[in-house]
C-alpha cells in the first residue's frame, strides 16, 4: 500500500517532469528549427523568455523522480542505472551541456558565441530526451533484469521499443512546448509568432500521431508485455490520450490555445499513466515486482511525509513564480 | 556497532566485485571525485553568495549607495549563472551515484533517501525563489524583493545540511540492521543524524561562506591592485572580506570539534590524517612529512602534540592505523598533506581577518580610508584561491580518509562500482564536458564582472548611470 503510493507520487513527479521539463526540451528543439540568426531571433527571444524564469524549477523534476526511485525501490534504481549506463550517461551530458549552454547564451552579448551556446542548448535539447525516451523504452519492454548490469549494455537500448521511446519522447516535448510557446505568443500580442507556432504545433501533434501508430505495429512485434497490457488494462487511459490529443489539435486550429495546452498535456499524461497500468505491479517487466523491491515501511512514510510537508511550502511558492511572470510588468500595465 | 563492523571485513563482499577490472574502478572514483570536486566550489558559491548579494542589497538600500546597489546586482548575476551550472552539476552526481556506484545504491539507496529528498524540496525552493529574484527585480518593491531573496539563503544552507548528512552516514552509518546481507529496520531519521553529521555539516556550511566571501574578495582585491580603487571595488572587496573574517575564528573552532570527532568516532581517518602507525601516549604532532608504510618520515615533530590536542594531557592514547590490516588502510601522505594545507590556509585567513579587525579598529582612531596596503591587497587576492583550496583539501580528507570504505566498515568502494565494462570511457567524455563548462563559466563569469548589468528596473536607474571602470 505504501509502496503503490510511493510509486504513485514518482509517478506524478514523472508526470511533471515530462510536461514541465519537456515542453522545456521542446522548445530547445524549436530553438534548433528556428533558423538563422536573424530570421530566427524572435522565435528564439520568445522561447527564451518564455522559459528563462521556470526551466531550473522545471528540471528538478528529473532529479526528484530519481531520488524518489532510489529511496522507495533501491535495487531497481540499481538496475536500471547499472544496466543502461550508456544512454543515461550521454542524457546526463546533455543536461550539462544544455542548462549551461542557456544560461551562458543569456549572459554573453556576441553573436557568435549566442550561437556557440544556442547551437549546444538546441542541440542537447534534441538528445537528451531522445536518451532517456529509450531508456523508458528498454525498461517498458523488460530488459533491465535485476542485478547490476546484468543486462546487455547495448541492445538494451537499442532496440526498436527503444528507439521508439526516443523518436516518441522527441516529438512530444516538441509538440508540447509549441502548444505552451502559442499561449504565450498569443498572450504577448504576437499574432504572426502565434500563427507559427500553431503551424509547428499541428505538424508536430500529427507527426507523434503517426509514431504512435506505427508504435502500434513495434510494441507488438518488440514488447508483447506492454503491448498486451496497453490494449488490455490500459486501453481506456490510450483512447484518452488520442482523444485529448486530437481534440488539442483541433482547438489548436480555432486558436483556443488555453485549453489546447490542456489538451496536449492530457494526451501526454494519459500515455505515460498508460505505460504504468500497463506494466503494474511489474517495476522490470519479467522479474521484480513493487512489493519486492519496496524500500522498508520507515523509509516510504518518512519520505512521504517529507513530501507532503515539503508540499505545503512548495505549491504555494511555484504558484508565486507562475503568478510573478504571467502578469505583465509594471512598464506594460502603465503604457496600455 | 561501528566496532563490531570493522571486526568482520568486507561484511559486504563478493558482491559484484569479482567482474571489477582495476581500470574500471579506478576511472569511476576518478569520476566521481572529479566531478564532486567541481560542484563542491559551485556549490559553495551557491550557498554563500545569496546571501553576498542580499547584505549589498539591503546595506544599498539602507545606505541608499549607488555603487553597493550595482555590487548586488552584478553578484546577482553571477549568482544566476552559477545556480543554474551547479543546478546541472548537481543532476550528474545524483546520476552518478546509479550510474558508478549502483552496488551502494541498491543496497543502502533507501537508508539515504530521506536526507536527499528533502534536499531536493529545499533545492526546489531555492530554484523557485532565485526565479523570482532574478527575473522580478522590476515586478516587485525593493522591499519586497529583497524578501524573496531570503528563502534562496534558507533553502541553499538546508540543502547543504542534507547532503552533507547523507555523506555522513557514509561515515558514520547508522539506522539499519544487516541480516543475511540484506538491509532491514531501517530508520532513516536515525540514518540522516548519525552522529557525524553535526560537525561535518555545520563544517561545510561554514566552509561554503568562506569560500564564496574570500573568492568574491579575491576579485575586487585584484581589480584594486591594477589601481580600480574606487568607492564600488573597495566595498567589493570590504563587504565579502568581513562577512568571511568573521567566519573564519568560527570555522577553526568547528574544524577542532570535527577532528576530536574522529578520535572517539573515526580514529582510522584521524590516524591517517595525522600518519599515526601505533596506537600509543605521548603521540607527537606531525606536520608535512611523507609516509614509508611504517611512519611519517622528514616531517616536522611537536612532541606529545597530538596527544594534547586530542586529550588536553600528553598521555593520552591515540588509536593508530596498527588496529586495522593494511588492506583497509586510507593512503596516509595524501590524506595527511591535504588535512595540513587546509590547515595552514585556515590560519592565514584567519591572520587576514585579523589584518582587517585592525585596520578598521586604526580607521576608528584615526579616521581617513580603510587599509589598501599593497601586501594586504595581495593576501586578500590570495585568499579566495587558497580558500578554495583549503575546501578541496577538507573535503578529501573526509573522502579519501574513509577508503578503502565506501560505507565505512560496511561496504568497500570495490564491491559498490558498476561492474559493466567502459567506464573508462565515460571518464574521458565527462572530462572533456567539463572542461569545457569550466572555460565557459570562467570566460561568462568575468565578461558579466565587466558588462553593465541588465535587465534595468524602474528603481535602479540610479545604479545604471554609475560609472564604473
Amino acid at each position: 500500500m505504501l509502496a503503490d503510493a510511493a510509486l504513485a507520487v514518482m509517478w506524478v513527479g514523472l508526470t511533471c517532469y515530462a510536461l514541465f521539463g519537456g515542453a522545456d526540451f521542446g522548445a530547445g528543439v524549436w530553438d534548433l528549427l528556428a533558423g538563422g540568426a536573424e530570421r530566427g531571433r524572435a522565435r528564439r527571444s520568445l522561447i527564451e523568455h518564455s522559459i528563462g524564469p521556470v526551466w531550473e524549477a522545471n528540471h528538478v523534476w528529473l532529479i526528484f523522480v530519481i531520488v524518489m526511485l532510489w529511496s522507495a525501490f533501491s535495487p531497481v534504481f540499481a538496475a536500471v542505472m547499472s544496466t543502461l549506463y550508456i544512454p543515461l550517461t550521454l542524457a546526463a551530458l546533455g543536461i550539462i551541456a544544455r542548462g549551461a549552454a542557456f544560461a551562458f547564451r543569456k549572459a554573453s552579448t556576441e553573436l557568435w558565441q549566442q550561437r556557440l551556446f544556442g547551437a549546444c542548448f538546441a542541440l542537447s535539447s534534441l538528445l537528451t530526451p531522445f536518451f532517456l525516451g529509450t531508456v523508458a523504452g528498454a525498461v517498458a519492454s523488460g530488459r533491465v533484469p535485476p542485478g547490476l548490469a546484468a543486462g546487455d549494455v547495448v541492445t538494451s537500448w537499442l532496440n526498436p521499443t527503444s528507439l521508439l521511446g526516443g523518436v516518441l519522447a522527441v516529438v512530444t516535448c516538441a509538440h508540447l512546448a509549441a502548444v505552451y510557446l502559442c499561449a504565450d505568443a498569443s498572450r504577448a500580442d504576437r499574432t504572426e509568432l502565434a500563427a507559427a507556432f500553431t503551424r509547428d504545433a499541428v505538424a508536430s501533434g500529427l507527426v507523434a500521431g503517426v509514431v504512435a501508430l506505427a508504435g502500434i505495429a513495434v510494441l507488438h512485434a518488440d514488447a508483447p508485455e506492454l503491448f498486451h497490457g496497453l490494449t488490455h488494462r490500459a486501453l481506456p487511459l490510450v483512447i484518452t490520450s488520442a482523444v485529448a490529443g486530437l481534440a488539442g489539435l483541433g482547438l489548436l486550429l480555432r486558436r483556443r490555445f488555453v485549453t489546447a495546452r490542456a489538451a496536449a498535456a492530457l494526451a501526454v499524461a494519459a500515455i505515460l499513466w498508460a505505460w504504468g497500468a500497463a506494466q503494474y505491479p511489474a517495476l522490470l517487466v519479467g522479474s521484480t515486482t513493487v512489493t519486492e523491491a519496496a524500500a522498508n515501511s520507515s523509509v516510504l512514510s518518512a519520505v512521504l511525509v517529507a513530501l507532503g510537508v515539503g508540499a505545503l511550502v512548495l505549491v504555494p511558492s511555484l504558484w508565486l513564480l507562475y503568478a510573478t511572470f504571467q502578469r505583465e510588468t509594471p512598464d506594460q500595465q502603465s503604457s496600455q | 556497532m561501528k566496532h563490531s563492523l570493522l571486526a568482520g571485513p568486507w561484511v559486504l563482499g563478493g558482491y559484484a566485485a569479482d567482474r571489477v577490472s582495476e581500470g574500471d574502478l579506478a576511472a569511476a572514483r576518478a569520476q566521481m571525485g572529479f566531478s564532486l570536486a567541481w560542484h563542491i566550489i559551485v556549490a559553495c558559491l551557491g550557498v554563500g553568495l545569496p546571501a553576498l548579494t542580499l547584505l549589498a542589497e539591503w546595506y544599498g538600500i539602507r545606505t541608499g549607495r549607488p555603487e553597493i546597489r550595482l555590487l548586488a546586482r552584478r553578484w546577482a548575476r553571477a549568482m544566476g549563472v552559477l545556480f543554474a551550472v551547479g543546478a546541472v552539476s548537481g543532476t550528474i552526481l545524483s546520476f552518478e551515484m546509479g550510474l558508478l556506484w549502483p552496488g551502494l545504491m541498491g543496497r543502502f539507496g533507501q537508508v539515504i533517501g530521506l536526507p536527499f529528498a528533502l534536499e531536493g524540496i529545499a533545492f526546489f525552493l531555492e530554484a523557485i525563489f532565485l526565479g523570482i529574484y532574478l527575473y522580478a527585480w522590476d515586478r516587485l518593491s525593493p522591499r519586497r524583493h529583497l524578501l524573496t531573496g531570503l528563502p534562496i539563503v534558507i533553502a541553499g544552507t538546508a540543502s547543504a545540511f542534507f547532503v552533507v548528512c547523507a555523506n555522513a552516514w557514509m561515515n558514520q552509518p547508522r539506522g539499519f540492521t544487516l541480516r543475511d546481507g540484506k538491509v532491514v529496520d531501517v530508520d532513516p531519521w536515525a540514518a540522516m543524524l548519525n552522529p557525524a553529521s553535526p560537525p561535518q555539516t555545520v563544517h561545510m556550511i561554514l566552509a561554503a561562506f568562506m569560500v564564496a566571501s574570500f573568492l568574491t574578495a579575491a576579485v575586487y582585491a585584484v581589480a584594486m591592485l591594477r589601481g580600480r580603487r574606487d568607492a564600488y571595488h573597495r566595498a567589493g572587496l570590504f563587504i565579502p572580506l568581513t562577512l568571511g573574517a568573521i567566519v573564519t575564528p568560527f570555522q577553526i573552532v568547528v574544524g577542532d570539534w570535527a577532528a576530536r570527532f574522529l578520535a572517539d568516532y573515526q580514529p582510522t581517518k584521524l590516524a591517517a590524517i595525522e600518519g599515526v602507525y601505533r596506537t600509543g601516549s605521548h603521540v607527537p604532532l606531525t606536520l608535512g612529512g611523507v609516509s614509508d608504510g611504517n611512519g611519517l618520515k622528514y616531517g616536522l615533530e611537536i612532541p606529545d602534540g597530538l596527544s594534547l590536542l586530542v586529550g588536553y594531557r600528553p598521555d593520552t592514547v591515540v588509536k593508530g592505523l596498527d588496529r586495522v590490516p593494511p588492506a583497509q588502510r586510507p593512503p596516509v601522505t595524501g590524506v595527511h598533506w591535504a588535512f595540513d594545507l587546509m590547515v595552514a590556509v585556515g590560519f592565514f585567513l584567519l591572520a587576514l581577518g585579523l589584518w582587517l579587525l585592525w585596520a578598521w579598529w586604526r580607521r576608528r582612531r584615526t579616521g581617513g580610508e580603510l587599509n589598501t596596503a599593497r601586501l594586504f591587497l595581495v593576501s586578500a587576492a590570495v585568499a579566495g584561491p587558497a580558500a578554495v583550496v583549503a575546501l578541496e583539501c577538507g573535503w578529501s580528507v573526509t573522502e579519501l580518509g574513509r577508503q578503502p570504505w565506501i560505507v565505512w566498515g560496511v561496504m568497500s568502494v570495490r564491491d559498490a562500482v558498476n561492474p559493466a565494462p567502459g567506464l573508462m570511457t565515460g571518464l574521458w567524455l565527462v572530462l572533456v564536458v567539463y572542461a569545457a563548462m569550466t572555460v565557459a563559466t570562467v570566460y561568462v563569469l568575468r565578461r558579466l564582472a565587466r558588462g553593465t548589468p541588465v535587465p534595468r528596473a524602474p528603481q535602479e536607474e540610479d545604479v545604471t548611470g554609475y560609472p564604473v571602470v
